[in-house]
C-alpha cells in the first residue's frame, strides 16, 4: 500500500468527490490560487477549475453563512477554515444556522455541508489560534464532529463526510498534516460514528482521538517495554455519532480508563465519555476514570512550555502509570 | 407606452407621467383579478395578525411575537413578482412574507399555537417559518443572521445556471451588523443574483433610525459597487415597480443590489413592547391615516371602479373568517409528542434505513 501524507489524504478525498459529484464546491481563503495555506487544496484549482475551487475574502461570517444557504438549495460545499479557531466569528452561522435549520423547519431543509480545517495547538501561535472546539460544537444536536488522527482515517472520513446529507464539522490538524501513512489507491469509505482500536492491550484503556492518539501510541510503546504494561488504544475518530460501544467493550476488557484529550478540561469531550462510562459500566471498572487533559489555560505561547501544556507521551505514560501504581 | 390613464391603470386618475410607478408595465399588465389578488393578500395578513395577537393575548401563543401591521405592501408587492426561480428569506417578522409566498393561515396559526399540524411541526415558532416548496426558506431569529444564507442561495442559482433571483429581507436595524457587510461585499465581488430589501420601519425595537445608523442606510451598497434605490412602501405599485427593475437585472445580469422600502409597523417590535418610551402615538395615528398600505390600495381600487365598498367588505369578512378558522385548526390540533423532540435534528436519524454513519446521534 502506498504511503501518502495526512495532508494528501485529505487532498484525494476532495479530489475523488469533486470527481463525482458536480454540486461539490471548495470554498474558503486561499485554497485556490495560493493553492490553500496548509497546501492541503494544492492543485485542484489547476484541475477543477474556479468554478469549483473557490477563493473568498477573510470573511468567516460570510463565507461560511453564504456556503450553508447554497446547500439548503442542494450544493455540497466544503467549506475549508484556515484554522477552526475562526470559528468563533462564524459561530452564528455554524451553530445557529447549519445547526439548527433542519429542526426549525420541521425537517424541510437539509444542510448538507463540511467545515474542514486544523483545530490544534502546539504550534506556538497564542491562545487565538490554538483552539480545539469539537466539545463545543458537539455541543449542539444536528450536526456531526469528526477528527481524524491519520492520513488513512482522514481520507475515508471526509469521503463520508462529504455524502452525508447533515452538516458535517472536519477537525484536522496543523501537525499532523505532513505525517505519512498507508492509503490503499482502490476507494474506501469509512463510517462516521466508527471508533478503532488502533493497540490491542489488556491492563489499561486509552480512550483519545486527533493528535492525542499519536501520543497514546507513543506512550504505550514505552509503558510495554519499560513497564510490561499491556494498553488498548480506542481512537474515536468520530465524536458525534459516537461509538460508545466500542469503548465500552475496551473497558470490559480491561476495568481502567485514561482519557487522553487536547481540550480544556471543563466540559471537554472527556467529560462526556467519563459520564457515559460510568453511567454504562460502573461495575466494569476497577479504578476511577482518570484524564490527561490539556492544562487549564488559555494556549501559552512560549514553546517549550506549550509542549507541557498539552497531552504528551510523559505525560501519559505518568498518567498511566499513577493508575496502575 | 401611454401617459393616458385608462380604466385599466392601476390609481388611473393619480397617474400621471411615464416615470409613475403606477405606469411601469409590471404593474399595467396586472389583471383586474390580480390587483384584487393583491389586494386580497394584504388584508390576510392585516387580519392574520391581529387575529395572532388575540391569540397571543389570550395566552395561546408563548415566545414572541413581532406583528407585520403596517408593512404589508413590503412583502406583498415584492414577493407577487416571484418566478420560478427566485427565493426569499427574512428575519424574525416573517408572517406577512410566508402569507405573501402563498402558505395558508392554517398552517401558520397552528406553529404560533406549537401544534404538531404547524408550517415546522411546532419546533420553529413564530420567528421560524419555512416552505422551502415555494422558495420561502424562512424566518430567521438572529438579526442580519439569514443574510449571508441568502447569498448563499443566491450563489447556488448562480453555480446552477438558473436564471432567478434571491430577496433577503432586513429589518433597519440589521444593517450594523458585521455578517450583512460581510454578504453585501461578497454579493458584488461574485455578482450574485440577490437583492437585499431593507424594511425600513423606522425603529430596531425601541431604537430610532437617527439613533441607531450613521448615514443612509441604501447608500452604503455604494461602498460595495452595488447599485441602490430606495421607495415609500406604503403603496404595494410603487414596491413592484421598483423591485422589479432589480429582480430582472438580477435574474438576466446576475447583479446584486440593496434597496429600501421605507415603511411603518402599527405595533410594537413585539406584542411585548408596550411601546410607549419612544415614538409618540400621534406618529402612529398619521402614518394610519396617510400611509396606511391597505387603505392606500383600497382607495385606488375604488377610485379606478375595480372594487366597490361592498366587495371590499366581502373580502374583508373572508380573511376575517380565515383567520378564525385557522385559529380554530390551530386549537383543535394536537401537540407534538416528547417523542417528537428528537424527529428533525439529523436527516439521518430521521432516515434510519438509508443511514450510513454508526454510533450514537443522540445523548441522555
Amino acid at each position: 500500500m502506498p504511503e501518502i501524507t495526512y495532508r494528501e489524504a485529505i487532498r484525494h478525498a476532495l479530489a475523488e468527490e469533486l470527481e463525482r459529484d458536480a454540486n461539490v464546491v471548495i470554498m474558503g481563503e486561499e485554497v485556490a490560487q495560493f493553492n490553500g495555506a496548509y497546501k492541503v487544496t494544492e492543485g485542484l484549482l489547476a484541475k477543477f477549475g474556479p468554478k469549483r475551487i473557490v477563493d473568498t475574502p477573510i470573511t468567516e461570517a460570510g463565507f461560511i453563512g453564504t456556503g450553508i444557504g447554497a446547500s439548503m438549495l442542494g450544493l455540497r460545499p466544503v467549506m475549508e477554515l484556515m484554522f477552526w479557531s475562526f470559528y468563533s466569528v462564524a459561530f452564528d452561522q455554524i451553530l445557529n444556522n447549519a445547526a439548527n435549520v433542519r429542526y426549525m423547519s420541521g425537517g424541510l431543509i437539509n444542510c448538507p455541508i463540511v467545515i474542514r480545517g486544523p483545530a490544534n495547538g502546539g504550534t506556538n501561535v497564542g491562545a487565538t489560534h490554538s483552539h480545539t472546539p469539537e466539545n463545543v460544537l458537539a455541543n449542539h444536536p444536528g450536526v456531526k464532529v469528526v477528527v481524524p488522527a491519520t492520513a488513512y482515517d482522514a481520507k475515508g472520513l471526509l469521503k463520508s463526510a462529504i455524502r452525508d446529507n447533515d452538516p458535517v464539522f472536519f477537525l484536522e490538524n496543523t501537525i499532523l498534516y505532513g505525517e505519512k501513512g498507508e492509503v490503499p489507491t482502490a476507494e474506501y469509505l469509512i463510517p462516521l460514528g466508527l471508533a478503532d482500536v488502533k493497540r490491542q492491550g489488556r491492563d489499561l484503556t486509552i480512550v483519545t482521538y486527533g493528535r492525542s492518539v499519536i501520543h497514546s501510541l507513543a506512550a504505550a510503546e514505552v509503558l510495554h517495554k519499560e513497564h510490561g504494561v499491556l494498553v488498548e488504544v480506542v481512537d474515536l475518530r468520530s465524536i458525534r455519532p459516537l461509538d460508545i460501544d466500542t469503548v465500552l467493550k475496551s473497558v470490559a476488557k480491561t476495568h481502567r480508563v485514561l482519557i487522553v484529550e487536547e481540550q480544556k478540561p471543563f466540559a471537554s469531550v472527556g467529560s462526556q465519555l467519563a459520564y457515559m462510562i460510568q453511567r454504562e459500566a460502573f461495575d466494569e471498572l476497577d479504578a476511577p476514570i482518570h484524564r490527561v487533559a490539556t492544562v487549564d489555560a488559555p494556549a501559552i505561547y512560549s514553546p517549550p512550555v506549550e509542549v507541557e501544556q498539552l497531552p504528551n507521551p510523559q505525560r501519559v505514560i505518568k498518567a498511566a502509570l499513577e493508575m496502575l501504581g | 407606452m401611454s401617459n393616458q390613464p385608462s380604466a385599466n391603470t392601476p390609481a388611473g386618475t393619480a397617474a400621471k407621467t411615464a416615470s409613475d410607478p403606477h405606469l411601469a408595465p409590471v404593474n399595467l399588465k396586472l389583471t383586474k383579478e390580480e390587483r384584487i389578488a393583491l389586494f386580497r393578500t394584504m388584508m390576510q395578513i392585516r387580519r392574520f395578525e391581529e387575529r395572532s395577537l388575540r391569540a397571543y393575548q389570550a395566552k395561546k401563543i408563548g415566545g414572541f411575537l413581532h406583528l407585520y401591521i403596517g408593512q404589508e405592501s413590503v412583502a406583498v408587492g415584492c414577493c407577487s413578482l416571484m418566478g420560478k426561480h427566485d427565493h426569499v428569506i427574512t428575519a424574525y417578522r416573517d408572517h406577512g412574507h410566508a402569507i405573501a409566498v402563498g402558505m395558508g393561515m392554517n398552517e401558520l396559526m397552528a406553529e404560533l399555537y406549537g401544534k404538531a399540524t404547524g408550517c415546522s411541526k411546532g419546533k420553529g415558532g413564530s420567528m421560524h417559518f419555512f416552505a422551502p416548496d415555494r422558495n420561502f426558506w424562512g424566518g430567521h431569529g438572529i438579526v442580519g443572521g439569514q443574510i449571508p444564507l441568502g447569498t448563499g442561495l443566491a450563489y447556488a442559482l448562480k453555480y446552477k445556471g438558473l436564471k432567478g433571483a434571491v430577496m433577503a429581507f432586513m429589518g433597519d436595524g440589521a444593517v450594523n451588523q458585521g455578517a450583512v457587510h460581510e454578504a453585501y461585499n461578497l454579493a458584488a465581488l461574485w455578482s450574485l443574483p440577490v437583492i437585499f430589501v431593507i424594511e425600513n420601519n423606522g425603529y430596531s425595537m425601541g431604537t430610532s433610525q437617527e439613533r441607531s445608523s450613521a448615514g443612509d442606510l441604501p447608500t452604503r451598497a455604494a461602498g460595495y459597487d452595488m447599485a441602490w434605490d430606495q421607495c415609500d412602501g406604503s403603496n404595494v405599485y410603487v414596491v413592484r415597480a421598483m423591485m422589479d427593475k432589480y429582480l430582472t437585472r438580477a435574474r438576466e445580469e446576475s447583479k446584486p443590489a440593496v434597496v429600501e422600502i421605507d415603511t411603518y409597523r402599527y405595533r410594537g417590535h413585539s406584542v411585548a413592547d408596550p411601546d410607549n418610551t419612544y415614538r409618540l402615538k400621534a406618529e402612529v395615528e398619521e402614518y394610519r391615516r396617510t400611509k396606511d398600505p391597505i387603505q392606500v390600495v383600497q382607495n385606488m381600487l375604488m377610485t379606478d371602479g375595480v372594487l366597490t365598498p361592498a366587495d371590499i367588505e366581502k373580502i374583508d369578512q373572508a380573511a376575517r373568517k380565515e383567520a378564525d378558522d385557522a385559529a380554530k385548526f390551530a386549537e383543535a390540533s394536537p401537540y407534538p409528542t416528547v417523542e417528537d423532540l428528537q424527529q428533525d435534528v439529523y436527516w439521518e436519524a430521521d432516515h434510519p434505513d438509508q443511514r450510513q454513519s454508526q454510533g450514537r446521534l443522540f445523548f441522555d
